[in-house]
């Protein structure tokens, strides 16, 4: 049987987010939650479904990898945005950081092809439920 | 990431996915990216393990509060207006020299956020997640915590609505210090369990 991965940190703590974006997508989660669109349980469920499958990092380092997968996943499930929307959108704001000079702010009018940020109007929205 | 060229910017597949849904929620008036912003420096400044540190002091320095604590957590800590904002509900669980608690979540990452602020990398990395409850004594010799054998360890498996603080053992020598000066006594490590508090220098 082989040695089992060492449960205790190697070394100092490190800080809480790593990157600027680990923080907002768990700032947007806490925002979400308050705004009554999915309970906790929910969130707790998508987030175990995430960090559960083969292959998760065992320093944990990929935790907020998992955490944006299943704020994403539940998003969709939700009919807030879907797949097809984040993708194009994520792709144009590539573009627009690509388009703007170093130390600038990144816009996303700066993308240089805004028309394809938007997919059709209809793809990944869901129309009125009644 | 590789920069093949230095007059532009970048964003790596994941702050650019934040981005696009920062952009979606904010158009539907679900987020307001300026409370988005109050939220990540409340996490990153404002609410840390000194707030459970001052529960437990309390519970040292009072016994009616202490009391209080081990009936109905959530009301105590709340009293402190230190609340959660999962509608989680806490327990505390109290050491002594028969029983060592320690706190896991084996499903993902609960955390007693409100107490503690937000888990350190080891407590939501899978090594940690999965042995904790199958060899405790092995992670917390790991953590450089060696316990009596006559010593039982309890583990604790937080979920999304029952969040766990461990109340570690007052040490000696600290009988009339004020709530404040036991309180840095109180690390969040002992909090989780994975040590004891700080023996008085």
């Amino acid at each position: 049987m082989s040695r089992p991965e060492p449960a205790a940190p190697a070394g100092f703590d490190e800080p809480v987010f790593a990157e600027p974006w680990q923080a907002e997508a768990f700032a947007m989660t806490v925002a979400l939650h308050d705004k009554g669109l999915f309970s906790w349980g929910e969130w707790a469920e998508a987030l175990s479904a995430e960090v559960k499958k083969p292959g998760a990092a065992s320093d944990g380092q990929d935790y907020y990898e998992h955490w944006l997968a299943a704020l994403e996943k539940l998003l969709s499930t939700k009919g807030v945005a879907g797949k097809g929307d984040v993708d194009a959108l994520a792709a144009a704001w590539e573009r627009a950081a690509h388009a703007t000079p170093h130390g600038k702010p990144i816009l996303l009018e700066n993308d240089p092809r805004p028309a394809e940020g938007r997919v059709g109007p209809t793809e990944g929205r869901i129309g009125p439920t009644g | 990431m590789s920069h093949d060229h230095d007059h532009d910017n970048e964003l790596d597949p994941f702050a650019a996915r934040v981005r696009a849904l920062e952009t979606i929620l904010t158009e539907k008036g679900l987020i307001d990216p300026a409370a988005i912003d109050v939220i990540v420096d409340t996490y990153e400044t404002k609410i840390g393990p000194r707030n459970g540190a001052r529960v437990v002091a309390k519970a040292w320095a009072d016994a009616g509060f202490a009391a209080w604590l081990k009936r109905d957590a959530t009301a105590a800590i709340e009293s402190l207006s230190y609340a959660g904002r999962q509608g989680e509900h806490m327990q505390a669980v109290f050491n002594s020299e028969e029983t060592h608690n320690l706190v896991v979540c084996t499903l993902c990452s609960c955390y007693p956020w409100s107490v503690l602020g937000l888990p350190p990398v080891w407590y939501k990395a899978p090594p940690y997640r999965s042995r904790a409850v199958i060899d405790p004594r092995g992670v917390l010799e790991e953590f450089g915590l060696a316990l009596p054998g006559t010593t039982k360890i309890r583990v604790w498996d937080s979920t999304a609505e029952l969040r766990y603080l461990v109340v570690p053992m007052r040490p000696g020598g600290t009988e009339g210090w004020s709530e404040e000066r036991l309180a840095d006594l109180v690390s969040r490590d002992a909090m989780i369990g994975t040590a004891l508090a700080r023996e008085p220098a």
